[in-house]
């Protein structure tokens, strides 16, 4: 399978702190890769970094074969990778919609566009995607005023809506109850599989990472500690030692 | 929903109203055409203020640069009175418009606090640098050429021209809000850092919103300004602290991010100030600060929000989606 996206090789510090150190992954296309790793482990200084929120100090990133690691955010949204934050975040006092409605994508964008109505299939792929996610009842509702779980899925929603080809999931299951993350595997499984996004997603919930991933990368201390099969890096006496400390 | 037989009386009784009010009232004339300024300030400042959720203290700029350049092209064009002040006008929203795009990309950049700090030095430097230049007469301001009718017209020539304006400004901003420049400003005011995670052009979108404002203030400037027939630097064109302040109050007295609550607010407080200087000559600006006091404390979210939430809360689901007190039904967690 061809990389979509590349690391090779990434580090990033902040002063003194190493927060990446030579990190080399591969996302193959239409595939599905976990990120774990203790907390401060650099999962998330990652994931910023192939977003564009702040620039490598050293290696390469690269999507579809293309240097990213200099563009800004926007610039690599539209490229077609989206991201959900750790703490979710929503368009609060507009409606679940109206976040729907300005989700579209916006690669090809002139004047014109910018200052015209959201046509009927825009709509209608909104509401379908809401469907999707089991929020269509909710459609003219203020999305600042649902729960913390509901708008985890709506941010889901609108990440499809924008249909990327890649989605980074900070922590998709994370404050959600149990139930409804079963669901919520389903659904990226979905994803993957029905629409062809390719999926990179940091989890602390194991049975998240064996239920959904087919490949896992373990950071501790910011280095690359190791890769494997998500059964494999289970047992991996390396990843138990910098979970739950070296006995 | 009656909403949309509704509509187009209340639009055609508003219409008739603004019609003959200059008529009727024909001693108030000018406070009236005053008021359609007003208007016209709120509605530009909320675009900003209440609908992308930047706090803009300079935009007050744009209708002195507007003022100006209108009053030079009355000054050295030689036509007419009519086509002088027509394509003064035209300039006046052009050029605004081109220093909003000029100035936007970099003092969009800024958020929050810095961005309104900015725009406050933006609107007191333009004061002071019109104050020193010779050629649009410096400190001791620039006249407009007379108005040729006779006196009782010239009231309400400008009065009808002003409404215009607003006409203009209203029916455009309800348009826009509308489309997607609508809810993506929205979005920005929502959480800017998201709108640019989904791939926003977040400058694009917010230098258009500013060169709309400026547009209409400009337009604005040109013809207030010669409804006022002198153009002080500091007293008219860039009143920093009076109109340029004023704009905001108005906004959020109405309602700031709904379409309704600037025409509503600077209504009210366009009519309150009258009263006040009428009434209470001396005491004025005290009791403008305590209503100011009085409305943010009390009314935090504007008339227009104020009505809205206290009937949401009455009719549940049904009025604009708004419930806040409601419980959502099952919630999925």
């Amino acid at each position: 399978m061809a990389a979509l996206l590349e690391v090779r090789d990434a580090s990033k510090r902040f002063g003194g702190v190493v927060a990446n150190k030579n990190i080399s992954l591969s996302v193959p296309a239409a595939g599905i890769v976990g990120l774990i790793g203790p907390n401060g482990s650099g999962k998330t200084t990652l994931f910023k970094s192939i977003v564009g929120y702040h620039p490598i100090d050293s290696g390469s990133i690269t999507f579809e074969g293309r240097e990213v690691s200099h563009l800004r955010v926007a610039q690599i949204a539209r490229l077609g990778v989206i991201r959900t934050f750790q703490q979710t975040r929503i368009y609060g006092k507009m409606t679940f919609m109206q976040n729907m409605q300005i989700s579209v994508p916006h690669r090809h964008e002139g004047l014109r566009s910018m200052f015209s109505k959201f046509s009927r299939e825009v709509q209608e792929q909104a509401e379908s995607l809401l469907e999707f996610v089991g929020l269509r009842s909710k459609c003219f509702l203020p999305a600042g005023e649902l729960s913390f779980g509901q708008q985890k899925l709506l941010e889901l929603a609108m990440a499809m809506m924008n249909r990327p080809k890649m989605l980074l999931l900070d922590e998709p299951t994370a404050g959600i109850n149990p139930t409804l993350i079963n669901d919520l595997i389903a659904r990226l499984k979905r994803a993957n599989a029905d629409f062809g996004i390719t999926l990179l997603v940091i989890e602390h919930n194991l049975r998240v990472i064996m239920n959904l991933v087919q490949h896992v990368y373990c950071l501790a201390h910011g280095e690359l500690l190791a890769d494997g099969p998500p059964e494999a890096i289970q047992n991996d006496q390396s990843v138990i030692n910098a979970y739950l400390g070296a006995r | 929903m009656t909403k949309p037989f509704r509509q187009p009386a209340i639009y055609a009784g508003i219409g008739v109203i603004v019609l003959v009010a200059p008529w009727v009232a024909p001693s108030i004339v000018t406070q009236m055409a005053f008021l359609w300024l007003m208007v016209v300030f709120a509605l530009t400042w909320d675009i900003m203020g209440g609908q992308m959720g930047y706090n803009s203290f300079g935009n007050i700029l744009f209708f002195g640069v507007g003022a100006y350049v209108c009053a030079v092209v009355q000054r050295d064009s030689g036509l007419r009175y009519s086509s002088a002040l027509a394509l003064g006008a035209a300039l006046a929203a052009t050029a605004a418009t081109v220093v909003a795009a000029i100035l936007g990309p970099a003092v969009l950049a800024l958020r929050g606090h810095y961005f309104a700090i900015a725009t406050l030095g933006l609107g007191i430097a333009a004061a002071d640098i019109a104050a020193g230049w010779h050629y649009i007469g410096a400190a001791s301001g620039i006249v407009t050429p007379l108005f040729p009718g006779a006196i009782g017209d010239r009231g309400r020539f400008f009065y009808y021209l002003l409404f215009l304006v607003a006409a203009f400004a209203f029916s455009t901003l309800r348009w826009l809000y509308r489309t997607r420049f609508g809810l993506a400003i929205n979005a920005i005011r929502d959480d800017e850092e998201k709108a640019e995670a989904m791939g926003i052009h977040t400058t694009r979108y917010k230098t258009a919103a500013w060169c709309i404002s400026a547009l209409f203030l400009g337009l604005a400037g040109a013809v207030a300004g010669n409804l006022a027939g002198f153009i002080d630097p500091h007293e008219f064109a860039f009143a920093g602290s009076s109109y340029g302040v004023w704009m905001i109050l108005m906004a959020i007295l109405g309602g700031r991010g709904t379409l309704w609550g600037p025409v509503i607010g600077a209504m009210v407080f366009h009519v309150t100030q009258e009263l006040f200087w009428t009434y209470l000559l001396g005491w004025q600006r005290v009791a403008m600060g305590l209503f100011i006091l009085l409305v943010v404390v009390f009314f935090p979210t504007g008339i227009v929000g104020w009505f809205q939430q206290s009937w949401s809360r009455r009719l549940g689901c049904a009025a604009g989606g708004l419930t806040p007190d409601v419980p959502s039904g099952q919630t999925g967690d």
